[in-house]
């Protein structure tokens, strides 16, 4: 044990910048080119070959006025697939992006809303710096307990209905998970990007990034479920592409 | 690991054999290289929990729940900032000075001298990348304001408003219909706190600090910060202290002093009829602590009981004994089953697999197989062969207690028959209340112990939550306790003291008056002589 130990903290010492290295890095400040204006797009879906896993139920019979807002059995929709088509999954721009540029950061905050015990969106992208928008539309506590690892995390509560509260993330992080520990199976992600190529899966399964510049983009699919999936796609200026995503069952 | 040895051997010297001639050139670079001043104490004192790196993982980590504090995330539950901050450098050396209650932190205060303490605070925030910027600044809290009836009235009106009640229930006991799904932000299973038992509060039992904790939430559990609440005005400060002042009033402001004679109070009238029964309220109530079974493996380091209120009456024919503990679930309770998921998960098995399903709650009251004035008991731990000990076991899916013998842990033969022990359980709100009654002299005196009036009963406890994991000998235990057995104060105790009185005065008066009638005479001689 002790050799690896010494050699642990020297390394350390030796890495002192790079364990030093700001979490916090200002994404809108810093003084680096402007965002080419871009005009190609990437369009694509996100699908599912055999048979989707099935959703838990969740029993919300001593969350009345939750319950009340949903018809027949509720289940939790994690993995939502129509015709082979997923929803809720999360295409962003990986890497191929040019370096040393920034993208200005949206003021316009992004609305996560808890309505029926659910979160609504379940799963989105927002830019570093941008504000999120905590919304409870139900008349119960909820706590919203945000599990990041490369940003700071927060725990609120929102005792009322109508209550909203605002947030923002400083850094780059795919994903950062949402909950809430009143309603154990509330949970929602939240992908923090520096550029603002993402998108989210619709019920169609299909998503859109537009406005990239040239070049040759690694591209990810994330899901909460069925994991990621990572495509290279080249478009030219002002051209279009498709990216097309296939998860199978056992993943 | 084995792979690295060798080279990691040849590594160190090179290492330093490059680093010396630069350090010799520049001062700077030889301090760089010195070990941390916090380094040697972490080493010592808090690696064998928190890990060498501070990623809560030491050797002992798994044996623990909640788990050592994980610093690499500079996630803190008990601070002066808002939720999402990181904590000042006073409120990490709070904790490491008075420790954590609750938990396996104790205080170092008493151990590490102030300079070690600042030394290993300043050295803990080095295993976290967030503690690079200007230092967090403190919420400000105010003053409690004055408390009264009507303010405790307001405050519990406020807890259900806020419905603090969803984890830590109805009368605070941390039983919730949430409870049994919370989990921490590493995963692991987490208790709502009990509201009643103030002395394990993480942060402190004061007003101010539940206040705090009401203000800044515990960062890294499912307790959330109620500041937002305040701002948008959905609650007043005003309630949130009201909150505070009555979440302080549900439990008594210390630890319970433990006394290791319980009192069976006589009674001349009826005894209490059943666990409920209101006689049992105007009857003390003796704190026995538990803790976990950690001697005969399987081991258990989780345990859900860490306590049992005894109490005790008898008429001089049968004794009775009221035991009371908390536990959030009424096992077996499929609402559990996500909660005993997580502590298989998270548990050591290293004492063999924890069992999946569900188990009932469990109490033994244990005796010893004869009551008599010989000071060593039977081992505790249910006795062995040489000295064995009586058992009484109930448990909650049975309808009948089982009494026997035990000759250690698990070595249990049940005597035959229907038990002589009558018995009434109730449970409401996260309390097991467990009545327990026999005739002094037993059926089977053979058997079972009598107990007499003026005698003290050893007496000793096993605890089990069935949905917490705690089959067979895996649960909590207490020490060896007496209840003394009071018997009727004789007439005499009041007559002798009036008689002695009266006497001592007669005398005196006797004295005195012979010693003046003597006194001249006494002088006589002298001034004669």
């Amino acid at each position: 044990m002790r050799y690896p130990i010494l050699c642990g903290a020297l390394l350390l010492a030796a890495c002192g910048g790079d364990r030093g290295a700001t979490p916090a890095a200002d994404t809108t400040a810093a003084a680096a080119a402007p965002a080419p204006a871009g005009s190609a797009t990437i369009t694509g879906t996100v699908r599912f070959s055999g048979t989707a896993p099935a959703n838990p139920a969740i029993d919300m019979s001593e969350e009345a006025a939750c319950q009340a807002k949903h018809t027949g059995v509720i289940t939790d929709p994690q993995v939502v697939v129509t015709n082979g088509m997923v929803s809720n999954g999360f295409v962003y721009v990986k890497s191929g992006l040019p370096a040393g540029v920034t993208y200005p950061t949206p003021t316009t905050p992004v609305v996560i809303d808890q309505n029926g015990c659910l979160y609504t969106p379940r799963v989105f992208g927002v830019m570093a710096g941008q504000p999120i928008e905590i919304r409870n539309s139900d008349p119960v506590l909820h706590n919203i307990k945000a599990v990041p690892t490369a940003n700071r995390g927060f725990n609120i509560s929102q005792p009322s209905q109508g209550m909203t509260t605002t947030r923002t993330f400083t850094t780059a992080e795919v994903m950062v998970p949402f909950e809430c520990n009143v309603h154990g199976w509330m949970n929602a992600w939240v992908g923090v990007m520096t550029h603002p190529f993402y998108a989210t899966s619709g019920a169609d399964g299909g998503f859109s990034i537009q406005g990239l510049p040239a070049g040759t983009y690694e591209l990810e699919a994330w899901h909460e479920k069925l994991g990621t999936r990572t495509i290279s796609v080249t478009v030219a200026e002002g051209g279009s592409a498709t990216a097309e995503f296939s998860f199978g069952p056992t993943t | 690991m084995t792979r690295w040895r060798i080279p990691a051997a040849l590594l160190v010297p090179l290492a330093w054999g490059a680093w010396l001639p630069a350090a010799g050139a520049e001062g700077d670079a030889l301090q760089a290289q010195a070990p941390h001043p916090g380094k040697a104490a972490y080493d010592k004192w808090c690696a064998g929990c928190h890990g060498d790196t501070g990623a809560g993982d030491g050797e002992a980590a798994a044996y623990m729940l909640p788990r050592p504090r994980d610093f690499t995330r500079g996630v803190y539950q008990v601070r002066s900032t808002a939720s999402g901050e990181l904590p000042t450098d006073a409120d990490m050396l709070r904790i490491v000075e008075e420790g954590m209650p609750g938990t396996a932190m104790p205080e170092w205060k008493s151990r590490l001298s102030a300079k070690e303490r600042s030394d290993v605070v300043a050295y803990i925030k080095t295993f976290s990348r967030f503690f690079t910027g200007a230092p967090p600044t403190p919420l400000s809290f105010g003053n409690a304001p004055a408390e009264s009836e009507s303010a405790l009235t307001e405050g519990e009106q406020v807890y259900r408003k806020l419905e603090c009640f969803k984890c830590h229930g109805d009368a605070g006991r941390g039983d919730g219909q949430s409870a049994a799904s919370l989990k921490d932000d590493w995963g692991h299973p987490i208790r709502a706190a009990d509201l009643t038992q103030s002395w394990n509060f993480n942060g402190g039992a004061s007003v101010e600090q539940i206040h705090a904790r009401l203000r800044t939430g515990l960062d890294g559990t499912p307790m959330p910060s109620f500041s937002d609440a305040v701002d948008a005005k959905v609650i007043t400060e005003e309630q949130l202290w009201q909150v505070a002042q009555y979440v302080g009033s549900l439990s008594p402001k210390t630890r319970p002093e433990v006394r290791e004679v319980i009192r069976a109070r006589l009674i001349t009238g009826p005894l209490p009829t059943g666990p409920t029964d209101t006689l049992w309220s105007a009857i003390d109530a003796a704190y026995v602590p538990l803790v976990g079974q950690i001697i005969q493996k399987p081991r258990w380091f989780l345990p859900t009981v860490d306590g049992v209120w005894v109490q005790a009456a008898h008429d001089g024919a049968r004794l009775t004994l009221r035991l009371s503990w908390h536990d959030p679930s009424r096992s077996p309770d499929p609402a559990w089953d996500e909660w005993l998921a997580r502590i298989v998960q998270t548990a050591t098995d290293a004492d063999g697999a924890i069992p999946a399903t569900q188990g009932p709650d469990r109490l033994v009251v244990q005796f010893p197989k004869r009551v008599s004035d010989e000071t060593e008991q039977p081992y505790f731990l249910g006795g062995n062969n040489r000295r064995p000990a009586y058992l009484v076991r109930w448990s909650s899916d049975s309808e009948r207690v089982e009494e026997g013998v035990g000759t250690g842990l698990g070595r249990f033969t049940a005597l035959p028959g229907d038990a002589d022990f009558s018995h009434a359980a109730h449970f409401e709100k996260g309390e097991w209340q467990l009545q327990l009654g026999r005739a002094l002299v037993p059926r089977d005196t053979a058997a079972a112990p009598a107990f007499h009036p003026g005698q003290a009963v050893p007496i000793a406890f096993f605890a089990a939550d069935g949905s917490n994991g705690e089959l067979e000998v895996r649960g909590s235990v207490s020490a060896w306790y007496s209840v003394y057995l009071e018997v009727p104060t004789p007439i005499t105790v009041y007559v002798q003291p009036v008689l002695a009185g009266l006497l001592t005065a007669g005398l005196g008066v006797f004295v005195v008056f012979r010693a003046q009638r003597r006194g001249p005479r006494a002088d006589g001689p002298n001034l004669e002589g």
